[in-house]
Order: structure tokens, then sequence, then C-alpha cells
């Protein structure tokens, strides 16, 4: 089968899949399954596409007229897409599996059936699209399928609120993405993406850098990069659980597609502003996002703010792969890079699994707050096994996933000092003092959201009678959990995936520098630090003979007996001894006053004395400080606007054929001038 | 590989049975500082045989998280400490991770303790977590500039490379870079090691408490698993400080002549580092939990200040 067909095949389950969800839902029927199996099927066809592309060398160009007169729909895979198109399918697999089973809050309208299918499949064409009206129209179309899954649950007010949120953004977003594409297409007199290829640095310096800000916008908005972040962390929630993983894990990544096609495609050498502006907002990214994710005790809220500071250490490795770039140092570039998509998978799949995960307890429990949740590991063992091994992977530790390519972005960053004399070089050790912060503050984190979620004693009636969810489900966390170790334990073969793509960037290929012992461990360079996860976890397991063999020395006099927990005397105890997430992130909250300024209201009602209370209320909030500075003077300066324009739009025919009448002679005198 | 099975069961040993004893003489020592007593050298060890030996009490809250922390733990640190240098400028472990694996894997420990925290629904075992997750999530940055601040230096985060150039330089230490990066990673020790003035570790049952909250709910074999834990973990970061800044007398191999001397070096640098430990301690009140991040934001600036003094001077 040639590459192509394998391509198209994998298109045609999606197309299928999307003309059967449509029929099931005209004719009022459930098409669940055939839905979701139909998309497996697309996935794993795309999966075999993208390995043959990274691994085999195959390369695939397909372009065809259709309909507009004067236009082609082209499509390209190179590596770069390939590596995106594999990190959908790997995510496409597992999460339509868990989509088998029913949600709990299963209305009567069916967007899922509807969208989910076109959803997959407009990833799919952005990530091979390769001329701009191909892209755009695929972009357009991944917008607003997202949208109409974003709002699946529309009654509620907070839905609508993301939705519109989400859509207004989006398209400034694409605003924003089409002046950039049309002012390359100027430089480069064509709307090929192929010959967009080193366009960026033949345009004029002024220009060329302008473009460049456009499309990091665009791309930056999609991405969730701060200070353009603010519709994710209100639509990923509301979103159903499956539709979140997919927005987490792989939606937001065509933003850092974009980028990558930009940064490492479109602009061959950049100046070095442009990556140290990467560099800068990646860290602000990574640290704000952990910040605000810590202060939230809605459990995908939280999860939502984390992609945000995932995405800001994705473009942490980008920013320093951009550095390098400038510097002239192509294998550090393809260094950075590694680091910079590594974690752009590795994102992916964690992310993916924690939504997943959370959607099981939503299932379970039919809340979002964390304060109502706890005990659940007794309840839903499964769950808790598997959010437990996605919360260790995106706290970056050993021996999973997120340490990998956390420990390649340490490394590019360490060995960036060396590359330049002037001060530029500060900012390498400062981001990645700055990375261990943000790396610290997720593992407090995901202690808080396992820990308040899962451990302890239920704090809630919804969470006491909570019900392990169904085996479909179950598998889909599973198939995740795997590829969370598998990624980190096989690190080192998983890493000759991104040979072709730094070949075609930067013309080098890192594995062969990074892969000792043929395998067992990884290098950052010659002479730089070695790791070996597959060797940290044999040995964390080895270790255990120790602590074994010592009990079988010094034997426990008596069997261990069970009592009532202590809690230093005090009997009884309840949930509302418990500590709540709310408690658990105070010492930071103190700590990063400046930035939350936090507001707190205690209203204590009593009968004879205040020492004797009858009922409490407390009340603490943050202030959500981008919402505040920027985009509310942003909001009412519009709406202003809107009004003072509505001055000139009475509705009245006669002032309307004026007008045009006005602007006709207008562009006569115009014309007449020239 | 005779000679590298050799170290690598060396050092464990050494992990296993000498940290007590450096926590043993801190304690003595900081009595006698103070004119009391002391517990003696040899107490710690009679803590743990007393608590291995001990039946347990397991709270009726706890899941299977209780029972993996102190297993998690343990495993980890001690996996930590054979990728250091102790005796010899080549860690057993060198080749499985360098100084980045070594915090992070302390850091894995950290994570699952926090969680058996959690895990029991015990009000002060969540007050511990959630202080222990911010002190060291505040004393990284400090830690992990200080780090960058040596590897530069050295151009490898490899802690046997590390030590070796330093090992080759020996005035090295008196450079304002490596003074002021050990200043800093004094202060990160403290915070981690949860000593005076961050923490107390002689106490229970106080408000202020920190490490102590977290275990409040262990018994028997596993808290002598964590306690043990602890101490490693001590003794890796004093180490760590010691045989990266002042790397005398450290064996460039594992010959048993070498290894001999090597021990003698170690134990002496220990002591002074120890003497350091007990005189910051005995000289200081324990900060209150809103002022530690001062101190570790003091911890920041000094690393950065050597990070700018590598290129300065």
């Amino acid at each position: 089968m040639s590459l192509l067909n394998v391509f198209a095949t994998g298109l045609t389950f999606y197309v299928v899949a999307a003309v059967c969800g449509m029929i099931a839902a005209l004719s009022k029927r459930d098409g669940r399954t055939l839905v979701c199996l139909t998309c497996v099927a697309g996935a794993a066809f795309e999966a075999v596409a993208a390995l043959r592309v990274l691994l085999a060398g195959d390369t695939l160009y397909w372009s065809f007229t259709a309909g507009i007169p004067n236009f082609a729909y082209s499509f390209q895979i190179d590596p770069l897409a390939a590596f995106f198109l594999l990190a959908l399918s790997a995510l496409a697999i597992p999460i339509s599996i868990y989509s088998l089973a029913r949600p709990h809050l299963a209305s009567t309208a069916t967007p899922f059936q509807l969208f989910y299918a076109l959803l997959l499949l407009s990833i799919t064409l952005v990530f091979s699209a390769s001329n701009v009206m191909t892209f755009l129209l695929a972009w357009e179309g991944m917008v607003l399928t997202a949208y109409c899954m974003v709002v699946s649950a529309h009654e509620e007010n907070e839905v609508r609120r993301g939705g519109l949120l989400y859509i207004l953004m989006s398209r400034g977003g694409t605003g924003f993405l089409f002046l950039g594409f049309l002012f390359l297409s100027l430089g480069s007199g064509s709307m090929e993406f192929a010959s967009f290829h080193n366009a960026g640095m033949r345009m004029e310096p002024s220009f060329g850098a302008a473009t460049f800000l456009l499309l990091f916008a665009g791309f930056g908005i999609k991405a969730g990069v701060i200070p353009l972040h603010i519709w994710l962390p209100a639509a990923h929630p509301v979103a159903p659980s499956n539709i979140s993983a997919l927005m987490s894990g792989i939606l937001i990544k065509t933003g850092i597609y974009g980028m990558a096609r930009v940064f490492f495609d479109f602009y061959g050498e950049p100046p070095v502003w442009a990556g140290m502006l990467v560099l800068s907002l990646g860290v602000v990214s990574a640290l704000l996002g952990v910040l605000y994710a810590l202060m939230e005790h809605d459990l995908k809220r939280l999860l939502a703010f984390h992609s945000i500071e995932n995405i800001g250490i994705i473009l942490i490795g980008f920013g320093a792969a951009l550095l390098f770039r400038s510097f002239g140092q192509p294998k550090l570039a393809a260094l950075a890079l590694v680091a910079g998509l590594f974690h752009t998978l590795n994102h992916g799949v964690f992310k993916a699994l924690l939504f997943l995960g959370a959607g099981s307890v939503l299932h379970a429990t039919h809340t979002r707050n964390m304060e109502e949740m706890g005990g659940l590991i007794r309840r839903m063992p499964s769950t808790a096994l598997y959010f437990l091994i996605g919360a260790v992977a995106i706290s970056g530790l050993p021996p999973l996933n997120g340490f990998v390519s956390e420990w390649l972005t340490y490394q590019a960053l360490l060995a960036g000092f060396g590359v330049t004399e002037t001060l530029t070089r500060m900012a390498f050790p400062i981001a990645g003092a700055l990375l261990a912060l943000t790396a610290a503050l997720a593992a407090a984190c995901f202690v808080k959201a396992f820990g308040i979620t899962f451990l302890a004693l239920p704090r809630s009636e919804h969470a006491a009678e909570a019900r392990e969810v169904p085996g479909t489900m179950r598998a889909a966390m599973a198939i995740l959990a795997v590829f969370c170790a598998g990624l980190g334990l096989g690190a080192t073969w998983f890493l000759q995936v991104f040979d072709p793509i730094t070949q075609q960037a930067f013309g080098v290929s890192a594995s062969p520098a990074m892969v000792l012992n043929s395998g067992l461990a990884l290098a950052a360079g010659p002479g730089a630090g070695t790791v070996s996860l597959l060797g940290i976890a044999v040995f964390l397991i080895a270790l255990l003979a120790v602590p074994v063999l010592l009990r079988s020395v010094w034997k426990p006099i008596g069997r261990p007996s069970h009592g009532p927990t202590w809690d230093c005397g005090l009997p009884g105890l309840t949930a509302a001894n418990e500590y709540t997430a709310t408690a658990f992130s105070k010492p930071l909250r103190m700590i990063f006053s400046a930035l939350f300024r936090p507001r707190r209201e205690i209203l204590t009602e009593f009968d004879v004395s205040p020492y004797y209370p009858t009922a409490i209320r407390f009340e603490s909030e943050i202030q959500p400080a981008f919402e505040k500075h920027f985009y509310d003077p942003l909001k009412s300066g519009i709406l202003t606007m809107a009004k003072r324009m509505r001055g000139i739009q009475a509705g009245s025919v006669h002032a309307y054929l004026a007008y045009i009448f006005v602007t006709l002679i207008a562009l006569l005198l115009f014309g007449v001038r020239e | 590989m005779s000679s590298y099975i050799l170290s690598f069961f060396a050092q464990l040993l050494l992990l296993l049975f000498l940290p007590p004893l450096v926590g043993g003489f801190i304690k003595t020592a900081k009595a006698r500082l103070q004119t009391r007593r002391g517990p003696g050298l040899l107490q710690p060890y009679r803590d743990l045989a007393k608590l291995a030996r001990k039946s347990m009490v397991i709270p009726n809250t706890a899941s299977w998280i209780f029972h993996i922390t102190p297993h998690v733990l343990f495993t980890s640190t001690l996996l930590a400490g054979l990728m250091i240098p102790t005796l010899s400028t080549r860690p057993p472990l060198a080749i499985v991770g360098g100084v980045l694996a070594v915090v992070y894997l302390l850091a894995l420990g950290r994570f699952f303790l926090a969680l058996g925290g959690l895990d029991t629904g015990s009000s002060f075992g969540g007050l511990g977590s959630s202080r222990e997750m911010t002190i060291s999530a505040i004393a990284e940055p400090a830690l992990m500039l200080a780090v960058f601040t040596v590897a530069i230096t050295t151009g490898s985060t490899n802690l046997g490379s590390m030590a070796d150039q330093a090992l080759g330089q020996s005035w090295r230490f008196l450079s304002p870079s490596q003074i002021l990066a050990f200043a800093a990673l004094l202060i990160v020790l403290i915070a981690e090691t949860g000593r005076i003035p961050v923490d107390n570790p002689a106490t229970h049952l106080e408000l202020t408490m920190i490490h102590e909250a977290m275990i409040l709910e262990y018994s028997g074999p596993w808290l002598a698993l964590i306690e043990w834990s602890a101490s490693i973990k001590q003794f890796i970061l004093m180490s760590l400080l010691i045989n990266v800044f002042f790397p005398f007398g450290l064996a460039a191999d594992w010959s048993l002549p070498a290894l001999a001397v090597s021990l003698v070096w170690l134990l002496l640098k220990l002591l002074l580092l120890a003497v350091v430990v007990i005189l910051v301690e005995t000289s200081n009140a324990k900060l209150r939990l809103f002022r530690v991040p001062e101190l570790l934001a003091v911890a920041f600036v000094l690393s950065a200040l050597a990070l700018i003094s590598t290129f300065l001077f």
C-alpha cells in the first residue's frame, strides 16, 4: 500500500465516521459505538502513515483541484507533520475507546456523534495541509467543530460563556494568522508552504519581524501562551471530559505545530530577540500557569492551567532552539528542539490521561469540586492508580516520561550559557532555575490534586457512594498510563523519531550523540550529563530488597494492628477535620500574594458570644490579574466604541443609501486622484 | 566488573550505616554545646532497631499509598545516594544519573511522603504535606541555580566529573563564585533537611512542625524506614556539598587503601560541616513559617551572584 493510500484510507475512515454520526443523529439513534470504532481504525491508519514517514523516510505530497477554480487543495506530510500526526493518533485511539461509554450527562442532543470524527479529521488536515488556503480551511473547521463540542451542555450559563470566549479568541487568532500568511506570501510570491521555506529571512527586517509577531500571536492564542491564555481555563473544563482530553492533549498542540513550522521552517536564522521573546514567554507561561493551577479546587480547571504551564515548558525548549540557531549552534538547537517536541508528545499523553481520570471522577461523583471529593482510592482503585501515574509523570518525576523531556530541557539550557559572551547567556540559567521552581510547584499541585481527590475520607455523599467506571474507560486510561511508562523507559529508542525532523530543520541528527550503551542511557552530548530511566526503574525495584532483607533480620514482634487515626489524640476523625484543597495551597497563596491579591471574607453567626459560633461562612478568592488589567479594559473599550458607532446605525434605509452614495463619491475621487 | 560490584555494595553499606552516626553526632554535640548531656552517638541506631521491632498501628482511613510511601521514599533515597561521590570520584551508578537525577529522585520520595501525610485524613498530616511541598518548591530555584553554577564551570551534570574537575584545581573553592554557591547550597541544605531555622527536628506536636507532622501517623517498621531515609537524605546532601566544593582526599578508584584514606577524609569533612550546622542551629531561633521564603530568597540571590561571578572574575 502506498503512503498516500494509507493516509487517504485513514481520512476516509474519519469521513465515514462523521457520516455515520450524522445519520445516527438524524434518525435519533445512538451510533456512539460505530463512530468511536471507526475513528480508532482511522487513527490507526494515520499512525502507520506517520511512522512510515518518520522511520522509513517516505514523504507524501498530494494536490488536487476541486470546486474552486485556480485553487488546489494540497497536502504534504514531512517529518514535522508526521510527528504531530503520530501524537494525534496516540491520543485519538484511547480517547475514542474511552468515549464508547455513555457520559453521565447524556443529553438528547448529541454533538459528540456529529462532530467528534469531524474534529479528528480537521486536526489531521491541519497537520498535513501544505498551502495557506487548505491550512486555514482545516484550521477554521477545527475551531468550529471544537466549539460545538465545548458547548455540549449549553443549558448551563458557564458553558455558554466558556464557549463564547473560546470562539471569540480563536477568531482573533485566525485573524492574526490570516495577516501573517498574507505577508509571507507577499514576500515569497506564492501561497504554498514549500515556497515559505526561509521566506521570513528574505523579507525586509521590520516587515519580517511584524510577520513573526503576527504568526506567533495567532498560534499563541491556540496554544494558550500567557497573556493570550484566558479562553483555555474557561473552555476546557466545561467541555465533556473526553473532549477536554483531546483539546488539552492535541488541539492546543496545533498552535505548537504552527510555531514549530514558523520558527524552524519559515524563518531560517531568526534574530536574537525572537528567541528571547519565545523563551521569556515560555518561562512566564510555565510559572504563572502552575501558580494559578495551585489556586484552583475545580479539578478540570486545575488541569487546564497545567496545560498552560506545559505549553510554557515546550516554549522554553523552542526558545532555546531559536537562540542556538541565532548563535550558529545547530547541534544544541537540535537538542533543544528535541526537548520541546518530546515534551509536546509527553504532555499530550499524561494530560489526556489526567483529563480522562478527572472525567471518570466526574462520572462517579457528578462534581468537579475537589472539596467535595476524597476517599475515592477505595471506591475507584483503578482510576486512582492511573491518575497517580499521570500525576507522577506531569510532575516530571523519574522514571516516567515527564522527567525525560524536562531533563533534556535542563541540559539544553545548561549548554546555553557557553554559546555567547553577551549578557544574553544569563537567560539560560535563570530560565533553568524558574523551570525548577515550576516543576516543584507542579509536584505540590499534584500532591494536592491526587491527595485531596483520592485519599482520606470522603467529603460528600456523592464521593462516599462513587462507583468505579466501566471497563472501556479504564482500558483507555491503562493504555495512556502504559504510554507514560513506555515513553520514559524507552526514551532512548524513541529518540530516533526526531532525527528526520532535526535533519530537516538544522541538518543534524541529534540521537546518535545522545544514545549511550546501545540505548541503556541517555546523554545530552559528549562529556555532558547522562541519565538512564531504565536503570532508575530497575534499581528502584532492586533496592526494595534492602528493606525486605532487613525485615527478615529484624522481625517485628507482634502483628500490625488497625486502629482509628491518631490525629494527636483527638477522637472521632471526620471529613470536616481533613485538610482541604484551599488550605493546602494557603502557604503559597500568602507567599505569592503580590500576584494573587487574595481576598477573604469570614462571617460568623453566633447566639451568645462570638466564641461560640453557630455557623461560619468563609469565602476566599484571588484576583485574576490578566482579566482585570488587560482584558476588562479591552472589553469595555470595544463596548464603548460599539456604543458610539450605534449612532450612525440608526436602521433607516435612507441613511444607509446616503452612506453608500458618500462612499461611492469618495472612492471615485480617490480613483481620479490616482 | 568486580570492582564495579564492589563499589556498589561498599557505597550501599556506607549509605545504610553511616548516616545515623552523623545524626547522632549532631544531636550529641548540639546538646553538649547547650550544656546538656545528650543522647549519645549511637542513639539513632538504637531508635531504628527499636522501631523496626515494634508492631505497627495502621490507621483505618489509610489506603495502599500509606504502605508504599516508606518503600518508595527509602529506595529512591538510596538510589540517589548511589549516584553521588562519597569515597571515590566515581560514583557506582554515575551512568544512571547525575545531579539532576539526584534532585528529582529526592523529589519523588518527597512527593510520596506528602501523599502519605494526606492519606490518613489527619489534619496534621495535611498541614505537614502542604508546608513541606511549599518550602521545597521555594528552595528549588536556589538549588538549581547553584547546581547550574557548578555544572557550568565543569561543563557537565555528571557528579563524578564535577568532583574530578574540582579535585584538579584544589584552591578553586576560594573563587567568589564557589563561595557564593556554597553559601546558597548551605541554606538549601538546612531547608531540605528540616533543621533550625526552617524546621525543628526535635519537636513533635508543635504547630510549627513540618516534617514531623507528615509522619505523625506512622509507627513501627514503616516509621523506621522513613526516619532512616531522612537521615540518608541528610547524609546525601552533606556529602554532595563537601565533595563537590572540597573534594580533598576523594579516591580516584575503588582500591582498598585509597578508600581507607578517603573514608577518614570523608568523616573529617562531615564533622566540620556538622559543626557548622550545629552552630547555625544553636545560634538561631526557628523562623516563622512565612519568613522562610525570605531566607530562601537570600539563597536564590546568592546563587544568582555566584553565577554572575563565574564570568566576572
